[in-house]
């Protein structure tokens, strides 16, 4: 996968130079429902006359297109927007390279459309740097209806509920998780079981502020215990498998659960399988009052000295903010909108069921920002929790181990 | 050519300036994109460079970092196991094929491309196929079962023990075809003259073997030598085709803790400082093979 980013590197440095204004976006999105998604974006563009000039970079989750990004900055040629996640957009506000949508942001009244929890990455020291297309919820469990149907249970509501499932599905003969044994998804699953097991106050202290001994306390224990249980659940075959394929074992009905972000609904959606007749999409169980993991999708805009460029930037900007462009990317997407303020009627009954819930815990103070995609802490801070995180779930530590070799390599990236 | 004392005709001095001028672009680029560059990594491992590159010295933190990392120690331990194993199986399995194939075979030429044709191949090709090969689920575990021998098991590859051992089994089956051209060449080019005597004399073919054709096989094994380290070293895309250093990061190499440090751990420092031991890594390898070339040379 990221050997193909050599190629994409030498692809995306070339860039034409126009003499309408145009823009350059920058993105990783090249799966069926994230192109598709995107055109919504650059159609809006383009009827509002500015050309559209289109510099994907695959593979890797974005981090092909991070290289891809680092080397067009060091050439000092950065693309008008780019598509970035969490602290990678405060680091490259930090750095300078950002401009803004403020006076937009005013005039369309932007701090009233937009949820806190997505302003915290696109409002960065008081200016809009960064246009939000959408948010995904990770915290999310994908249950096959046929198999809850065939031991006549009903979904969990609390990890306890959770956990007296798995023999009931074994004796069943169905595998009661599916998964995915990638550290990024062992990473995700992790911060699912932190927001569920400890709650959202745990999760800011233990993940956001990162202190020690939160880290290495009782409720980290516990959640760890969580992780070791869910490793009980999954087949032995585990290993190196990919999340979709982890899907459709669910989607088939071999196996009962996968925790995984909402993306997944793409692939439900794709195999013909409806909400709530085919399969549930629930927020896992939490123990400790409510939480919604969140993660911000949204194209950062690179500060432009030509006016032309600033206007054309603006068009882009004013595009993805457009009501009918948001419902219309999310329809493709799979996620929800970044907006809370529209009217949600075209959605998917599991996308109004989230969107609702992130307002809801946005106004309760409990939408928590994701660590596995880098939005609660840095990338370096992430990459090594992900290595004992992974680590835990690959082998038979005890729990406390696991807190204390977490909180060790989180210390030590600091 | 010319003597001092006559005028130095255009032909000669043309020719003199030829060589020269064809290689000088050549020279330039290596100096500046491997000598340039090699010089830049190592700027930067000791900076401060974290997401983008920084020209702020920090001293050697970032190898003090480096080496407290677990991360990085089982990356090279894993090296270890994996360069000893890669080097000695592919020499000896390319050897022996070596000498089978010459002993005068019948259908040669149809069997020395079958060996030879897995070096052709990208290390991601062999690398994908050898994971499905090697997956319990749908390779050779499940085709066993199918077959009725229930009780096979073969899941290394899925074991964090043992996944390394999966990799050592890939990159032998790639590498392997090419050792063994390397030694039939070096076999090929064994005067006869020297075996028929040994014959006369009554050796027996182990003895020919062991006293006169492996030891002149010795500039054969330096080069295999010297290429299988290099390679060892450098692994990255089949570790990221194969195993993607799973199951849990335990077949992590240096090459791809190089990687992501540097690019998506924003932690570009560590990474260049990580790419610095492996130029010295190879270059121990590297110095004492060049300097025994040269001695011969002389």
């Amino acid at each position: 996968m990221k050997a193909l980013s050599i190629t994409a590197i030498l692809l995306a440095t070339a860039s034409p130079i126009l003499a309408d204004p145009a823009v350059e976006v920058m993105h990783f999105w090249t799966s069926g429902g994230e192109a598709a998604a995107l055109g919504v974006v650059r159609d809006k563009v383009m009827a509002d006359g500015v050309a559209w000039i289109d510099a994907p970079v695959a593979g890797g989750g974005g981090d092909a297109a991070k290289t891809a990004l680092q080397t067009r900055i060091a050439s000092g040629n950065p693309p008008a927007a780019m598509l970035m996640l969490g602290q990678n957009i405060v680091d490259w506000a930090n750095e300078g390279l950002l401009g803004n949508a403020d006076a937009l942001a005013t005039a369309q009244g932007w701090d009233a459309a937009l949820p806190l929890a997505v302003q915290e990455f696109t409002k960065i020291n008081g200016n809009y740097v960064s246009v939000p297309t959408n948010v995904h919820r990770t915290d999310m469990i994908w249950a096959s209806k046929a198999a809850f149907d065939k031991i006549g249970a009903s979904y969990p509501t609390s990890w306890a509920e959770l956990n007296a499932l798995a023999p009931r599905f074994r004796e069943a003969g169905i595998i009661p998780l599916a998964h995915g044994g990638q550290a990024w998804q062992e990473a995700y699953m992790f911060e699912a079981v932190a927001a569920g097991v400890g709650g959202a106050e745990f999760y800011r202290k233990a993940l956001i502020e990162l202190d020690d001994a939160t880290l290495r306390g009782p409720e980290m224990v516990a959640v760890f215990e969580q992780l070791a249980q869910l490793r009980s659940m999954v087949d032995p075959n585990f290993p190196g498998r990919d999340w979709n394929l982890a899907s459709a074992m669910v989607i088939n009905g071999e196996a009962a659960m996968q925790i995984m972000g909402d993306w997944a609904k793409g692939e439900f959606t794709n195999a013909g399988k409806q909400p709530g007749a085919d399969y549930a999409c629930i927020p896992v169980p939490k123990d400790n009052g409510d939480g919604f993991v969140y993660l911000v999708n949204s194209l950062s805009l690179f500060a432009q000295t030509d006016p032309k460029a600033q206007t054309a930037q603006e068009v882009l900007a004013s595009a993805i903010m457009d009501p009918a462009v948001q419902i219309a990317f999310n329809q493709a997407k799979g996620a929800i909108p970044a907006r809370t303020d529209i009217d949600l009627s075209a959605l998917d009954a599991c996308a109004q069921q989230t969107s609702h819930a992130l307002a809801a815990n946005d106004a309760g103070g409990t939408a928590v920002p994701t660590f596995a995609g880098t939005h609660a802490a840095d990338a370096a801070v992430v990459g090594a929790a992900t290595d004992a995180i992974t680590l835990f779930f690959n082998s038979d530590m005890p729990a406390e181990d696991g807190a204390a070799s977490l909180a060790d390599a989180i210390a030590a990236a600091l | 050519m010319s003597t001092p004392a006559s005028p130095v005709d255009f032909r000669t001095r043309l020719q003199d300036w030829i060589p020269k001028l064809v290689l000088s672009p050549s020279l330039a680029a290596m100096l500046v994109f491997v000598y340039g560059f090699i010089a830049f990594t190592v700027y930067l491992s000791f900076s401060n460079s974290r997401m983008l590159p920084s020209y702020d010295l920090i001293g050697l933190e970032n190898y003090v970092r480096l080496w407290n990392l677990s991360a990085w120690w089982t990356a090279v331990g894993n090296l270890a196991i994996f360069a000893t194993l890669y080097i000695s199986i592919c020499t000896i399995i390319g050897l022996t094929l070596a000498i089978l194939l010459d002993q005068k075979i019948r259908g040669e030429g149809v069997l020395r491309p079958i060996y030879l044709y897995p070096m052709a191949l990208s290390f991601i090709v062999t690398g994908t196929a050898w994971k499905w090969i090697m997956d319990p689920g749908i390779g050779l575990e499940n085709t066993m079962h199918l077959w009725g021998w229930t009780s096979f098991q073969f899941n290394w590859i899925k074991d964090r023990n043992m996944a390394i051992y999966c990799v050592v089994i890939a990159a032998v089956w790639q590498t392997s075809g090419f050792v063994m051209a390397m030694f039939l060449a070096g076999l090929r080019g064994i005067d006869n003259e020297i075996l028929k005597a040994a014959q006369i004399d009554g050796a027996s073919n182990w003895n020919l073997y062991r006293r006169i054709v492996i030891p002149l096989l010795r500039p054969a094994f330096l080069s295999a030598f010297v290429i299988l380290a290099h390679l060892a070293v450098k692994s990255y895309d089949l570790i990221i085709a194969l195993t993607g250093g799973g199951p849990g990061r335990a077949t992590e190499l240096p090459a791809t803790f190089m990687y992501s440090y540097t690019f998506t751990r924003n932690s570009m420092g560590i990474g260049a400082a990580s790419a610095v031991i492996m130029l010295m890594t190879i270059a121990a390898i590297m110095t004492p093979y060049l300097y025994a070339e040269l001695k011969e040379k002389k």
